[in-house]
């Protein structure tokens, strides 16, 4: 399969993605350039993490005019696949493609850990490879990643089983100790209606290698992997949530 | 450059939505001996200068812009002031 990386001006870990994909995993993987138009036939385009356009005025605000995001956007109503991680869930949220927005965490402090969270669904293309309940350990490192919603937004994210992570405890318990930026419900990545476009806050794409620490991202990869290489048809029928 | 129209517009935190800034700076105002201070929010203030337009046109397109830019309508409220610049 072909991944298709964007990187705009600020763009931090594109590096990181462009090596999981293309390097750790074997598969085909492109930059593409925020100015470009089209995906390069990209399967499955990242929106990766970073400070794109200097996190001026919101984070993701400025990125979400890139003539590049026109393609992302058509690509994600087509069906296609977006992973938006960190900045990228933020860019994704500001273009209305994920509902809801990322602000400053409760503590105000920026915070870089590792964290666990637990997969809420397996009904995607980046989570059908792990088991609904399952706890992963990935890295964060955000100031701006308090997932906020209105009350009819959450109650539909829950009902259609569409809260895909939650900071949880190494038990799997969503506790308010495990939250480490105050995010509602504990909500640490979602997908839209269409499932085929997911945002979080974590960074998979940081924990693909025993060197670094946790492989735990490295699953997440190779279920898109999988997904995309089986074709959509033989996706697993719907799971429900741990 | 002749004189145009100044548009104020002011980004406020949602009722109902965390505003951790406004929280830290009340806590601290309280700190410092200002107990009467009941809720704080910190928001922007964005200052826009326009090409010479009429008022009423001008209004519906920096409502415009804060619809599409300025203000995310998920998290944050706005309002537009419109004047003639003073110089």
């Amino acid at each position: 399969m072909r991944w298709g990386v964007v990187v705009f001006p600020g763009s931090l870990d594109d590096r990181d993605a462009l090596r999981a994909a293309g390097r750790v995993l074997g598969d085909e993987a492109v930059a593409l350039w925020h100015k470009d138009r089209d995906l390069r036939g990209a399967d499955c385009v990242v929106l990766p993490g970073g400070f794109s356009y200097g996190d001026y005025l919101r984070c993701g605000a400025l990125a979400k005019f890139s003539p590049i995001m026109e393609a992302v956007a058509r690509h994600g109503r087509d069906g296609g696949l977006v992973l938006g991680i960190c900045n990228g869930f933020q860019i994704l949220c500001e273009a209305g493609l994920l509902p809801g927005a990322l602000v400053r965490n409760r503590s105000l402090s920026f915070v870089c850990d590792l964290v666990t969270v637990r997969v809420e669904t397996t009904d995607t293309f980046f989570t059908h490879g792990c088991n609904a309940g399952e706890v992963l350990e990935l890295p964060i490192k955000h100031g701006e990643g308090c997932y906020v919603a209105d009350e009819d937004t959450l109650a539909a994210l829950e009902h259609e089983q569409r809260v895909v992570f939650r900071y949880t405890d190494r038990a799997g318990r969503p506790t308010p100790e495990a939250n480490p930026n105050g995010a509602l419900r504990n909500i640490a990545g979602v997908c839209n209606a269409g499932r085929n476009v997911v945002g979080l806050m974590p960074h998979p794409e940081h924990a693909v290698e025993r060197l670094t620490g946790s492989v735990d991202g490295l699953r997440l990869f190779q279920s898109v992997q999988a997904w995309v290489t089986r074709g959509a048809a033989a996706a697993p029928a719907r799971s429900a949530p741990g | 450059m002749p004189p145009g129209l100044l548009a104020r517009v002011y980004v406020t935190p949602k009722r109902g939505i965390l505003d951790p800034q406004g929280k830290a700076v009340q806590s601290s105002l309280h700190a410092l001996g200002f107990g009467e201070v009941q809720d704080v929010k910190v928001g922007k203030y964005i200052e826009l200068r326009l090409a010479d337009a009429a008022p009423a046109a001008a209004s519906a397109r920096v409502r415009e812009m804060c619809e599409r830019l300025l203000a995310n309508g998920v998290i944050e409220d706005f309002r537009v002031e419109l004047g003639e610049e003073r110089r």
